[in-house]
Protein backbone atom coordinates (compact mmCIF):
# COMPACT_ATOMS: atom_id res chain seq x y z
CA UNK A 1 0.00 0.00 0.00
CA UNK A 2 2.81 2.50 1.19
CA UNK A 3 4.75 1.37 -2.27
CA UNK A 4 1.11 2.56 -4.43
CA UNK A 5 0.75 5.91 -2.86
CA UNK A 6 4.63 6.60 -3.22
CA UNK A 7 4.30 5.75 -6.44
CA UNK A 8 1.71 8.10 -6.68
CA UNK A 9 3.61 10.64 -5.00
CA UNK A 10 6.24 10.18 -7.38
CA UNK A 11 4.01 10.78 -10.45
CA UNK A 12 2.00 13.84 -9.22
CA UNK A 13 5.24 15.65 -8.38
CA UNK A 14 5.60 15.63 -12.15
CA UNK A 15 2.16 16.83 -12.78
CA UNK A 16 2.68 19.67 -10.25
CA UNK A 17 5.66 20.72 -12.13
CA UNK A 18 3.93 20.96 -15.58
CA UNK A 19 0.92 22.68 -13.88
CA UNK A 20 3.40 25.29 -12.50
CA UNK A 21 5.40 25.58 -15.68
CA UNK A 22 3.34 24.82 -18.98
CA UNK A 23 5.52 27.11 -20.67
CA UNK A 24 8.02 25.07 -20.84
CA UNK A 25 6.26 22.35 -22.83
CA UNK A 26 5.51 24.92 -25.44
CA UNK A 27 8.97 24.38 -27.31
CA UNK A 28 7.96 20.39 -27.56
CA UNK A 29 4.99 21.40 -30.05
CA UNK A 30 6.66 22.80 -32.36
CA UNK A 31 8.67 19.90 -34.31
CA UNK A 32 5.36 17.85 -34.60
CA UNK A 33 3.34 20.97 -35.94
CA UNK A 34 6.11 21.68 -38.57
CA UNK A 35 5.62 17.41 -39.18
CA UNK A 36 1.96 17.15 -39.65
CA UNK A 37 1.35 20.83 -41.11
CA UNK A 38 4.94 20.84 -43.24
CA UNK A 39 5.91 17.73 -43.87
CA UNK A 40 2.66 16.03 -43.83
CA UNK A 41 0.80 18.66 -45.99
CA UNK A 42 3.05 18.49 -48.64
CA UNK A 43 3.75 15.05 -49.05
CA UNK A 44 -0.15 14.72 -49.52
CA UNK A 45 -0.16 17.74 -51.79
CA UNK A 46 2.18 16.28 -54.11
CA UNK A 47 2.26 12.43 -53.39
CA UNK A 48 -1.42 11.89 -52.21
CA UNK A 49 -3.21 10.55 -55.34
CA UNK A 50 -0.21 8.19 -56.10
CA UNK A 51 0.47 6.35 -52.80
CA UNK A 52 -3.21 5.45 -52.28
CA UNK A 53 -3.64 6.77 -48.53
CA UNK A 54 -4.15 10.22 -47.19
CA UNK A 55 -0.40 11.23 -46.52
CA UNK A 56 -1.42 13.53 -43.89
CA UNK A 57 -3.13 11.79 -41.93
CA UNK A 58 -0.69 8.90 -41.96
CA UNK A 59 1.78 11.67 -41.00
CA UNK A 60 -0.47 13.01 -38.27
CA UNK A 61 -1.06 9.37 -36.62
CA UNK A 62 2.75 8.85 -36.54
CA UNK A 63 4.03 11.92 -35.15
CA UNK A 64 0.93 11.59 -32.60
CA UNK A 65 2.89 7.93 -31.15
CA UNK A 66 6.27 9.79 -31.54
CA UNK A 67 6.04 12.45 -29.70
CA UNK A 68 3.92 10.76 -27.19
CA UNK A 69 6.74 7.78 -26.99
CA UNK A 70 9.76 10.45 -27.11
CA UNK A 71 8.15 13.27 -24.13
CA UNK A 72 7.77 10.00 -21.90
CA UNK A 73 11.25 8.73 -22.47
CA UNK A 74 12.79 12.16 -22.50
CA UNK A 75 10.94 12.57 -19.11
CA UNK A 76 12.33 9.40 -17.67
CA UNK A 77 15.90 10.30 -18.73
CA UNK A 78 15.29 13.09 -16.49
CA UNK A 79 15.88 11.26 -13.32
CA UNK A 80 19.37 12.23 -14.38
CA UNK A 81 19.05 15.51 -14.36
CA UNK A 82 17.30 15.56 -10.99
CA UNK A 83 20.33 12.98 -9.59
CA UNK A 84 22.96 16.10 -10.52
CA UNK A 85 20.54 18.66 -8.82
CA UNK A 86 20.60 16.08 -6.06
CA UNK A 87 16.71 15.74 -5.60
CA UNK A 88 16.92 12.05 -6.73
CA UNK A 89 18.87 11.76 -3.77
CA UNK A 90 16.17 12.18 -1.70
CA UNK A 91 14.08 9.73 -3.96
CA UNK A 92 16.62 7.36 -3.82
CA UNK A 93 17.58 6.90 0.14
CA UNK A 94 13.75 6.32 0.67
CA UNK A 95 12.62 2.68 1.91
CA UNK A 96 10.71 2.30 -1.30
CA UNK A 97 11.70 -0.45 -3.95
CA UNK A 98 13.80 0.82 -6.39
CA UNK A 99 11.08 -0.60 -9.27
CA UNK A 100 8.81 1.87 -7.75
CA UNK A 101 10.70 4.68 -8.07
CA UNK A 102 10.98 3.75 -11.92
CA UNK A 103 7.33 3.70 -12.52
CA UNK A 104 6.15 6.48 -10.64
CA UNK A 105 8.30 8.19 -13.07
CA UNK A 106 7.12 6.55 -16.35
CA UNK A 107 3.85 7.17 -14.65
CA UNK A 108 4.68 10.91 -14.12
CA UNK A 109 6.21 11.55 -17.23
CA UNK A 110 3.15 9.77 -18.93
CA UNK A 111 0.73 12.28 -17.21
CA UNK A 112 3.14 14.90 -18.91
CA UNK A 113 2.68 13.58 -22.43
CA UNK A 114 -0.81 12.90 -22.65
CA UNK A 115 -2.13 16.61 -22.37
CA UNK A 116 1.14 16.89 -25.63
CA UNK A 117 -1.07 14.23 -27.60
CA UNK A 118 -4.88 16.03 -26.74
CA UNK A 119 -2.73 19.51 -28.43
CA UNK A 120 -1.83 17.05 -31.11
CA UNK A 121 -5.42 16.13 -31.46
CA UNK A 122 -6.38 19.17 -31.81
CA UNK A 123 -3.97 20.34 -34.06
CA UNK A 124 -4.70 17.47 -36.17
CA UNK A 125 -8.98 18.67 -36.32
CA UNK A 126 -7.80 22.17 -37.07
CA UNK A 127 -5.44 21.04 -40.17
CA UNK A 128 -8.34 18.76 -41.61
CA UNK A 129 -7.57 15.03 -40.50
CA UNK A 130 -10.73 13.45 -39.79
CA UNK A 131 -11.25 12.27 -36.53
CA UNK A 132 -14.22 11.11 -34.84
CA UNK A 133 -15.40 11.07 -31.59
CA UNK A 134 -14.93 7.09 -31.54
CA UNK A 135 -11.65 7.48 -33.30
CA UNK A 136 -10.34 9.44 -30.31
CA UNK A 137 -12.12 7.13 -27.37
CA UNK A 138 -9.95 4.26 -29.23
CA UNK A 139 -6.59 5.91 -29.37
CA UNK A 140 -6.83 7.04 -25.67
CA UNK A 141 -5.75 3.63 -23.60
CA UNK A 142 -3.31 3.15 -26.97
CA UNK A 143 -1.97 7.01 -26.04
CA UNK A 144 -1.31 5.46 -22.65
CA UNK A 145 0.31 2.46 -23.35
CA UNK A 146 2.67 4.23 -26.02
CA UNK A 147 3.49 6.57 -23.10
CA UNK A 148 4.55 3.70 -20.74
CA UNK A 149 6.48 1.66 -23.43
CA UNK A 150 8.73 5.26 -24.32
CA UNK A 151 8.84 5.55 -20.61
CA UNK A 152 10.32 2.35 -20.32
CA UNK A 153 12.94 2.97 -23.49
CA UNK A 154 13.89 5.49 -21.34
CA UNK A 155 14.66 3.84 -18.58
CA UNK A 156 16.97 1.31 -20.76
CA UNK A 157 18.66 4.40 -22.02
CA UNK A 158 18.76 6.25 -18.61
CA UNK A 159 20.74 2.97 -17.38
CA UNK A 160 23.54 3.56 -19.77
CA UNK A 161 24.33 6.99 -18.95
CA UNK A 162 26.10 9.03 -16.59
CA UNK A 163 25.30 12.24 -17.26
CA UNK A 164 23.02 14.74 -18.25
CA UNK A 165 25.52 15.73 -20.64
CA UNK A 166 26.21 11.95 -21.91
CA UNK A 167 21.97 11.95 -22.26
CA UNK A 168 22.12 14.97 -24.17
CA UNK A 169 24.74 13.81 -26.90
CA UNK A 170 22.94 10.70 -26.91
CA UNK A 171 19.30 10.64 -27.33
CA UNK A 172 19.70 11.81 -30.80
CA UNK A 173 21.45 9.01 -32.07
CA UNK A 174 18.82 6.85 -30.63
CA UNK A 175 15.78 9.12 -31.34
CA UNK A 176 16.35 10.56 -35.10
CA UNK A 177 17.30 7.44 -37.09
CA UNK A 178 13.76 5.92 -35.38
CA UNK A 179 11.87 8.91 -36.93
CA UNK A 180 12.64 7.33 -40.54
CA UNK A 181 13.04 3.44 -40.65
CA UNK A 182 9.90 3.64 -37.62
CA UNK A 183 7.37 4.69 -40.18
CA UNK A 184 6.40 7.91 -38.26
CA UNK A 185 6.36 10.20 -41.74
CA UNK A 186 4.76 7.11 -43.62
CA UNK A 187 4.91 3.51 -43.24
CA UNK A 188 8.07 2.12 -43.69
CA UNK A 189 7.34 -0.49 -46.05
CA UNK A 190 9.42 -2.04 -49.05
CA UNK A 191 12.71 -1.35 -46.99
CA UNK A 192 16.00 -2.36 -48.51
CA UNK A 193 16.71 -5.85 -46.76
CA UNK A 194 19.14 -4.11 -44.10
CA UNK A 195 16.57 -1.32 -43.31
CA UNK A 196 13.64 -3.84 -42.74
CA UNK A 197 15.65 -5.38 -39.85
CA UNK A 198 16.63 -2.14 -38.31
CA UNK A 199 13.46 -1.12 -38.86
CA UNK A 200 12.23 -4.27 -36.80
CA UNK A 201 15.15 -3.20 -34.24
CA UNK A 202 13.33 0.19 -33.88
CA UNK A 203 10.90 -0.27 -30.48
CA UNK A 204 9.31 3.69 -31.71
CA UNK A 205 8.08 1.00 -35.27
CA UNK A 206 5.41 -0.81 -32.98
CA UNK A 207 4.00 1.98 -31.24
CA UNK A 208 3.20 4.02 -34.44
CA UNK A 209 2.29 0.90 -35.80
CA UNK A 210 -0.42 0.15 -32.80
CA UNK A 211 -1.80 3.33 -32.95
CA UNK A 212 -2.44 3.56 -36.83
CA UNK A 213 -4.11 -0.02 -36.14
CA UNK A 214 -6.51 1.02 -34.50
CA UNK A 215 -6.72 4.35 -35.75
CA UNK A 216 -7.48 3.21 -39.48
CA UNK A 217 -8.80 0.01 -37.91
CA UNK A 218 -12.38 -0.82 -40.62
CA UNK A 219 -10.49 1.67 -43.01
CA UNK A 220 -10.15 0.88 -46.77
CA UNK A 221 -6.79 2.44 -46.27
CA UNK A 222 -5.83 -0.42 -43.79
CA UNK A 223 -4.02 -2.44 -46.10
CA UNK A 224 -1.87 0.62 -47.14
CA UNK A 225 -1.03 2.08 -43.43
CA UNK A 226 -0.63 -0.51 -41.54
CA UNK A 227 2.50 -2.96 -41.24
CA UNK A 228 1.43 -5.54 -38.59
CA UNK A 229 -2.04 -6.46 -36.37
CA UNK A 230 -2.32 -4.27 -33.30
CA UNK A 231 -1.97 -7.57 -31.74
CA UNK A 232 1.34 -8.57 -32.58
CA UNK A 233 2.43 -4.98 -31.73
CA UNK A 234 0.71 -5.15 -28.40
CA UNK A 235 3.01 -8.24 -28.14
CA UNK A 236 6.51 -7.06 -29.18
CA UNK A 237 5.70 -3.97 -26.77
CA UNK A 238 4.57 -5.86 -23.74
CA UNK A 239 7.18 -7.65 -23.88
CA UNK A 240 10.12 -5.46 -24.59
CA UNK A 241 8.56 -3.07 -21.96
CA UNK A 242 9.04 -6.02 -19.20
CA UNK A 243 12.76 -6.20 -20.52
CA UNK A 244 12.99 -2.86 -20.65
CA UNK A 245 12.02 -2.15 -17.45
CA UNK A 246 13.59 -4.94 -15.47
CA UNK A 247 17.10 -4.76 -16.95
CA UNK A 248 17.32 -1.08 -17.58
CA UNK A 249 16.21 -0.46 -13.21
CA UNK A 250 18.49 -4.05 -12.40
CA UNK A 251 21.91 -1.92 -14.30
CA UNK A 252 20.57 2.23 -13.47
CA UNK A 253 20.62 0.91 -9.34
CA UNK A 254 23.91 -1.11 -9.85
CA UNK A 255 25.41 1.87 -11.53
CA UNK A 256 24.42 3.93 -9.22
CA UNK A 257 25.32 2.08 -6.18
CA UNK A 258 28.87 0.40 -7.93
CA UNK A 259 30.70 3.94 -8.49
CA UNK B 1 23.35 -0.15 25.66
CA UNK B 2 24.99 -1.66 21.98
CA UNK B 3 26.55 1.13 19.69
CA UNK B 4 23.65 2.82 17.23
CA UNK B 5 26.60 2.67 14.29
CA UNK B 6 29.04 0.13 14.11
CA UNK B 7 31.70 0.04 11.20
CA UNK B 8 34.23 -2.75 10.55
CA UNK B 9 36.97 -2.21 8.45
CA UNK B 10 35.02 -0.33 5.65
CA UNK B 11 36.93 0.44 2.55
CA UNK B 12 35.61 1.84 -0.62
CA UNK B 13 37.42 1.86 -4.09
CA UNK B 14 36.14 3.72 -6.92
CA UNK B 15 35.97 2.18 -10.25
CA UNK B 16 39.11 2.77 -12.01
CA UNK B 17 40.66 4.73 -9.04
CA UNK B 18 44.03 3.07 -8.14
CA UNK B 19 43.52 3.85 -4.78
CA UNK B 20 40.87 3.71 -1.88
CA UNK B 21 38.70 6.82 -0.97
CA UNK B 22 38.22 5.29 2.40
CA UNK B 23 40.38 2.85 3.61
CA UNK B 24 39.62 0.27 6.14
CA UNK B 25 38.19 2.67 8.48
CA UNK B 26 36.52 1.22 11.77
CA UNK B 27 34.40 2.98 14.45
CA UNK B 28 31.57 2.62 16.32
CA UNK B 29 28.58 5.14 18.10
CA UNK B 30 26.68 5.68 20.92
CA UNK B 31 23.20 5.96 20.92
CA UNK B 32 22.39 9.65 21.01
CA UNK B 33 25.33 11.22 20.56
CA UNK B 34 26.91 13.41 18.65
CA UNK B 35 29.83 11.99 15.94
CA UNK B 36 31.49 14.13 14.00
CA UNK B 37 33.86 12.87 11.04
CA UNK B 38 36.23 15.55 10.78
CA UNK B 39 38.83 15.33 7.63
CA UNK B 40 39.55 18.20 4.60
CA UNK B 41 38.30 18.21 1.34
CA UNK B 42 38.52 14.82 -0.20
CA UNK B 43 39.49 12.79 3.35
CA UNK B 44 36.80 10.20 2.45
CA UNK B 45 33.81 11.94 4.56
CA UNK B 46 31.12 11.97 1.57
CA UNK B 47 31.63 8.57 0.51
CA UNK B 48 31.54 7.23 4.14
CA UNK B 49 28.14 8.92 4.58
CA UNK B 50 26.98 7.81 0.98
CA UNK B 51 27.64 4.05 2.13
CA UNK B 52 25.87 4.09 5.93
CA UNK B 53 23.17 5.74 3.71
CA UNK B 54 23.31 2.75 1.50
CA UNK B 55 23.20 5.04 -2.12
CA UNK B 56 26.81 3.52 -2.43
CA UNK B 57 27.95 0.23 -2.27
CA UNK B 58 31.32 -0.60 -0.30
CA UNK B 59 34.23 -2.61 -1.85
CA UNK B 60 34.29 -4.65 1.65
CA UNK B 61 33.92 -4.51 5.15
CA UNK B 62 30.88 -4.86 7.69
CA UNK B 63 28.18 -2.38 8.87
CA UNK B 64 25.67 -1.90 11.13
CA UNK B 65 23.17 0.54 11.56
CA UNK B 66 20.29 0.52 14.53
CA UNK B 67 21.02 -3.16 14.01
CA UNK B 68 20.55 -3.77 10.33
CA UNK B 69 23.29 -4.98 8.48
CA UNK B 70 23.75 -2.19 5.63
CA UNK B 71 24.51 -5.52 3.24
CA UNK B 72 21.20 -7.37 3.72
CA UNK B 73 18.89 -5.15 4.94
CA UNK B 74 18.98 -1.53 3.09
CA UNK B 75 15.00 -0.83 3.44
CA UNK B 76 15.11 -1.29 7.04
CA UNK B 77 18.49 0.96 7.51
CA UNK B 78 16.61 3.62 4.91
CA UNK B 79 14.09 3.49 7.81
CA UNK B 80 16.08 4.36 10.42
CA UNK B 81 17.98 6.90 9.25
CA UNK B 82 17.66 10.76 7.98
CA UNK B 83 20.12 12.12 5.44
CA UNK B 84 20.61 15.99 5.21
CA UNK B 85 23.07 15.99 1.98
CA UNK B 86 25.79 17.90 1.51
CA UNK B 87 23.71 19.89 -1.91
CA UNK B 88 20.20 21.16 -0.73
CA UNK B 89 18.11 18.15 -2.32
CA UNK B 90 14.83 19.59 -2.23
CA UNK B 91 12.54 20.13 -5.13
CA UNK B 92 12.49 23.66 -6.26
CA UNK B 93 9.09 23.39 -8.14
CA UNK B 94 7.07 22.37 -5.15
CA UNK B 95 6.21 24.52 -1.86
CA UNK B 96 7.73 23.99 1.55
CA UNK B 97 4.86 21.81 2.85
CA UNK B 98 4.46 19.88 -0.08
CA UNK B 99 8.57 18.71 0.14
CA UNK B 100 7.91 17.80 3.71
CA UNK B 101 4.69 15.84 1.90
CA UNK B 102 6.40 14.07 -0.31
CA UNK B 103 8.73 12.91 2.25
CA UNK B 104 6.16 11.64 4.27
CA UNK B 105 4.48 9.37 1.80
CA UNK B 106 7.29 8.20 0.48
CA UNK B 107 8.39 6.59 4.21
CA UNK B 108 5.10 5.34 4.70
CA UNK B 109 3.95 7.83 7.31
CA UNK B 110 0.83 8.95 5.51
CA UNK B 111 -1.37 7.96 2.64
CA UNK B 112 -1.23 10.43 -0.87
CA UNK B 113 -3.57 13.27 -1.30
CA UNK B 114 -3.56 15.81 -3.53
CA UNK B 115 -3.87 18.78 -1.14
CA UNK B 116 -2.48 19.89 2.23
CA UNK B 117 -6.44 20.14 3.00
CA UNK B 118 -7.16 16.50 2.60
CA UNK B 119 -3.95 15.37 4.47
CA UNK B 120 -4.72 13.76 7.58
CA UNK B 121 -4.95 15.65 10.99
CA UNK B 122 -1.90 13.62 12.72
CA UNK B 123 -0.03 15.21 9.54
CA UNK B 124 -0.95 18.54 9.71
CA UNK B 125 -0.17 19.17 13.60
CA UNK B 126 2.91 17.29 12.81
CA UNK B 127 3.31 20.26 10.19
CA UNK B 128 2.09 23.24 11.67
CA UNK B 129 4.84 22.26 15.07
CA UNK B 130 7.56 22.01 13.07
CA UNK B 131 6.88 25.39 10.95
CA UNK B 132 6.64 26.81 14.68
CA UNK B 133 10.11 25.52 15.82
CA UNK B 134 11.67 27.49 12.56
CA UNK B 135 9.18 30.50 12.49
CA UNK B 136 8.26 29.95 8.89
CA UNK B 137 4.29 29.35 9.70
CA UNK B 138 4.21 32.44 7.08
CA UNK B 139 6.15 30.51 4.64
CA UNK B 140 5.51 27.05 4.73
CA UNK B 141 2.69 27.19 1.29
CA UNK B 142 5.31 28.84 -0.31
CA UNK B 143 7.77 27.92 -3.02
CA UNK B 144 10.95 26.59 -1.69
CA UNK B 145 12.73 28.95 -4.39
CA UNK B 146 11.71 31.33 -2.84
CA UNK B 147 13.87 30.71 0.58
CA UNK B 148 17.23 31.62 1.67
CA UNK B 149 20.13 29.07 2.19
CA UNK B 150 19.46 29.11 6.00
CA UNK B 151 15.85 28.17 5.72
CA UNK B 152 16.10 25.55 3.11
CA UNK B 153 18.81 24.14 5.40
CA UNK B 154 16.38 24.08 7.83
CA UNK B 155 14.10 22.53 6.08
CA UNK B 156 15.90 19.91 5.04
CA UNK B 157 16.13 19.29 8.93
CA UNK B 158 12.35 19.22 9.14
CA UNK B 159 11.95 17.02 6.04
CA UNK B 160 14.51 14.22 7.44
CA UNK B 161 12.97 14.30 10.91
CA UNK B 162 9.41 13.70 9.99
CA UNK B 163 10.01 9.74 10.20
CA UNK B 164 11.56 10.04 13.17
CA UNK B 165 14.40 8.68 12.23
CA UNK B 166 17.05 6.82 15.26
CA UNK B 167 20.16 8.67 13.19
CA UNK B 168 20.34 11.76 11.41
CA UNK B 169 23.46 12.45 9.40
CA UNK B 170 24.48 15.18 8.38
CA UNK B 171 26.95 16.09 5.33
CA UNK B 172 28.85 19.40 6.14
CA UNK B 173 25.43 21.04 7.29
CA UNK B 174 26.79 24.72 7.65
CA UNK B 175 28.62 24.31 3.77
CA UNK B 176 27.36 28.10 2.42
CA UNK B 177 25.19 29.28 5.23
CA UNK B 178 26.21 32.24 6.50
CA UNK B 179 27.78 32.73 10.32
CA UNK B 180 23.80 33.70 11.80
CA UNK B 181 21.98 30.70 10.45
CA UNK B 182 25.17 28.72 11.15
CA UNK B 183 24.22 29.71 14.53
CA UNK B 184 20.74 28.97 14.53
CA UNK B 185 21.11 25.66 13.03
CA UNK B 186 23.19 24.68 15.52
CA UNK B 187 20.57 25.91 18.16
CA UNK B 188 18.20 23.69 15.97
CA UNK B 189 20.43 20.53 15.96
CA UNK B 190 20.64 20.93 19.78
CA UNK B 191 17.20 21.14 20.36
CA UNK B 192 16.57 18.33 18.02
CA UNK B 193 19.28 16.17 20.16
CA UNK B 194 17.92 17.31 23.40
CA UNK B 195 14.40 16.69 22.64
CA UNK B 196 14.32 13.14 20.83
CA UNK B 197 17.33 11.94 21.84
CA UNK B 198 18.62 11.40 18.17
CA UNK B 199 21.47 10.33 17.10
CA UNK B 200 23.63 12.88 14.57
CA UNK B 201 26.06 11.62 12.84
CA UNK B 202 28.37 14.98 11.60
CA UNK B 203 30.91 15.42 8.97
CA UNK B 204 32.55 18.80 8.90
CA UNK B 205 35.91 20.40 7.88
CA UNK B 206 35.18 23.37 10.17
CA UNK B 207 36.94 22.75 13.74
CA UNK B 208 34.72 24.54 15.97
CA UNK B 209 32.20 22.36 14.68
CA UNK B 210 33.70 19.53 15.75
CA UNK B 211 34.35 20.20 19.28
CA UNK B 212 30.75 19.87 20.07
CA UNK B 213 31.09 16.40 19.27
CA UNK B 214 31.45 13.92 21.61
CA UNK B 215 33.30 11.82 19.56
CA UNK B 216 35.66 13.21 17.04
CA UNK B 217 36.79 10.68 14.29
CA UNK B 218 39.67 12.77 12.30
CA UNK B 219 39.96 10.90 8.80
CA UNK B 220 42.53 12.02 6.16
CA UNK B 221 42.94 9.87 2.51
CA UNK B 222 40.76 7.66 3.67
CA UNK B 223 42.27 6.34 7.18
CA UNK B 224 41.68 7.45 10.84
CA UNK B 225 44.17 9.73 11.92
CA UNK B 226 42.62 10.46 15.25
CA UNK B 227 39.52 9.45 17.29
CA UNK B 228 38.39 10.23 20.69
CA UNK B 229 36.66 12.60 22.57
CA UNK B 230 37.56 16.65 21.62
CA UNK B 231 39.84 16.79 24.83
CA UNK B 232 41.41 13.34 23.88
CA UNK B 233 42.08 14.39 20.06
CA UNK B 234 43.58 17.15 21.45
CA UNK B 235 45.97 15.69 23.36
CA UNK B 236 46.84 12.90 20.77
CA UNK B 237 47.52 15.81 17.91
CA UNK B 238 48.88 17.85 19.86
CA UNK B 239 52.25 18.09 20.40
CA UNK B 240 52.91 20.77 23.18
CA UNK B 241 56.63 22.23 24.40
CA UNK B 242 59.20 23.85 25.45
CA UNK B 243 62.50 25.21 23.08
CA UNK B 244 65.22 25.98 25.32
CA UNK B 245 69.03 26.89 24.11
CA UNK B 246 71.88 28.84 26.23
CA UNK B 247 75.29 30.15 25.54
CA UNK B 248 76.15 27.29 28.25
CA UNK B 249 74.71 24.29 26.85
CA UNK B 250 76.07 22.01 29.96
CA UNK B 251 75.24 23.59 32.27
CA UNK B 252 71.25 24.28 31.04
CA UNK B 253 71.54 20.16 30.79
CA UNK B 254 72.62 19.57 34.02
CA UNK B 255 70.14 21.76 35.68
CA UNK B 256 67.38 19.76 33.06
CA UNK B 257 68.40 16.55 34.59
CA UNK B 258 68.56 17.76 38.02
CA UNK B 259 64.65 18.86 37.55
CA UNK B 260 64.27 15.08 36.38
CA UNK B 261 62.10 16.23 33.10
CA UNK B 262 62.55 14.46 29.89
CA UNK B 263 63.60 16.21 27.10
CA UNK B 264 65.68 15.94 23.59
CA UNK B 265 68.93 17.97 22.37
CA UNK B 266 67.81 18.95 18.49
CA UNK B 267 70.27 20.44 19.02
CA UNK B 268 68.03 22.83 21.22
CA UNK B 269 66.48 21.33 24.00
CA UNK B 270 62.92 20.32 23.66
CA UNK B 271 61.00 20.04 26.38
CA UNK B 272 57.85 18.16 26.37
CA UNK B 273 55.33 19.62 28.68
CA UNK B 274 52.89 16.76 29.57
CA UNK B 275 50.58 18.95 30.63
CA UNK B 276 53.14 20.86 33.21
CA UNK B 277 52.89 24.41 33.08
CA UNK B 278 55.99 26.25 31.12
CA UNK B 279 56.13 28.30 34.02
CA UNK B 280 56.87 25.96 36.66
CA UNK B 281 59.78 24.76 34.15
CA UNK B 282 60.88 28.11 33.63
CA UNK B 283 61.33 29.62 37.32
CA UNK B 284 63.56 26.13 38.12
CA UNK B 285 65.95 27.45 35.61
CA UNK B 286 68.89 29.74 36.54
CA UNK B 287 70.79 29.14 33.39
CA UNK B 288 70.91 32.25 30.72
CA UNK B 289 69.03 31.30 28.29
CA UNK B 290 69.15 32.48 24.60
CA UNK B 291 66.29 30.53 23.33
CA UNK B 292 62.69 30.67 24.97
CA UNK B 293 59.93 29.62 22.88
CA UNK B 294 56.31 27.91 24.08
CA UNK B 295 54.86 25.82 21.64
CA UNK B 296 51.57 25.13 22.27
CA UNK B 297 49.52 25.39 19.30
CA UNK B 298 45.57 25.56 19.24
CA UNK B 299 43.53 22.12 18.18
CA UNK B 300 42.80 23.77 15.06
CA UNK B 301 47.22 24.37 14.28
CA UNK B 302 46.79 20.41 15.20
CA UNK B 303 44.49 20.22 12.47
CA UNK B 304 45.91 22.53 9.85
CA UNK B 305 48.98 20.10 10.35
CA UNK B 306 47.70 16.95 8.95
CA UNK B 307 45.75 18.79 6.25
CA UNK B 308 49.43 20.43 5.16
CA UNK B 309 50.79 16.93 5.63
CA UNK B 310 48.24 15.78 3.40
CA UNK B 311 49.07 18.23 0.72
CA UNK B 312 52.94 17.40 1.12
CA UNK B 313 51.97 14.05 0.51
CA UNK B 314 49.84 14.99 -2.70
CA UNK B 315 52.65 17.21 -3.92
CA UNK B 316 55.51 14.70 -3.36
CA UNK B 317 53.30 12.21 -5.17
CA UNK B 318 52.59 14.15 -8.41
CA UNK B 319 56.53 15.18 -7.96
CA UNK B 320 57.05 11.49 -8.36
CA UNK B 321 54.58 10.95 -11.08
CA UNK B 322 56.50 13.54 -13.46
CA UNK B 323 59.73 12.16 -12.64
CA UNK B 324 58.37 8.72 -13.82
Amino acid sequence: MSEANAITAIAYRDLLKLLRDPARLVTTFIFPFLFIAVLGGSMQAALGDAVGFNLLTATFTGVLAQTLFQSTAIGVISLIEDRESDFSQEIFVSPISRYSIIFGKILGETLVALPQGVAILVFGLVVGVPLTFEDVLVMLPVAVIICFFGGAFGVIILANLRSQRAANQIFPFVMLPQLFIAGVFAPAVNLPPALEVLSHIAPLRYAVDLLRGVYYQGSAEYSRVVMDPPLFNLGVMGALFAGFLAVGTWLFVRGERNR
Amino acid sequence: MPPIIEVENLVKRYRKADSNAVDGISFSVEPGKLFTLLGPNGAGKTTTISILTTTLAPTSGRVLIAGHDLASDQSAVRKSVGIIFQKPSLDMNLTAEENVRFHAIMYGLYPFRPFYAFMPRAYKEQVRELAEILGIEGEIFKAVKTFSGGMKRKLEIIRSLIHRPTVLFLDEPSLGLDPASRRGLWEYLRRVRRESGTTLFLTTHYLEEAEEADTICVINRGKIVSYGTPEQIKSDLIDEYLLLDAEDRESLRTELQRLEVPFTETPQFKVPLNGVRPQMIIKSIDTTLSVLQVHMPTLEDAYLAIVDRQQAGEAGEAGEAGEA
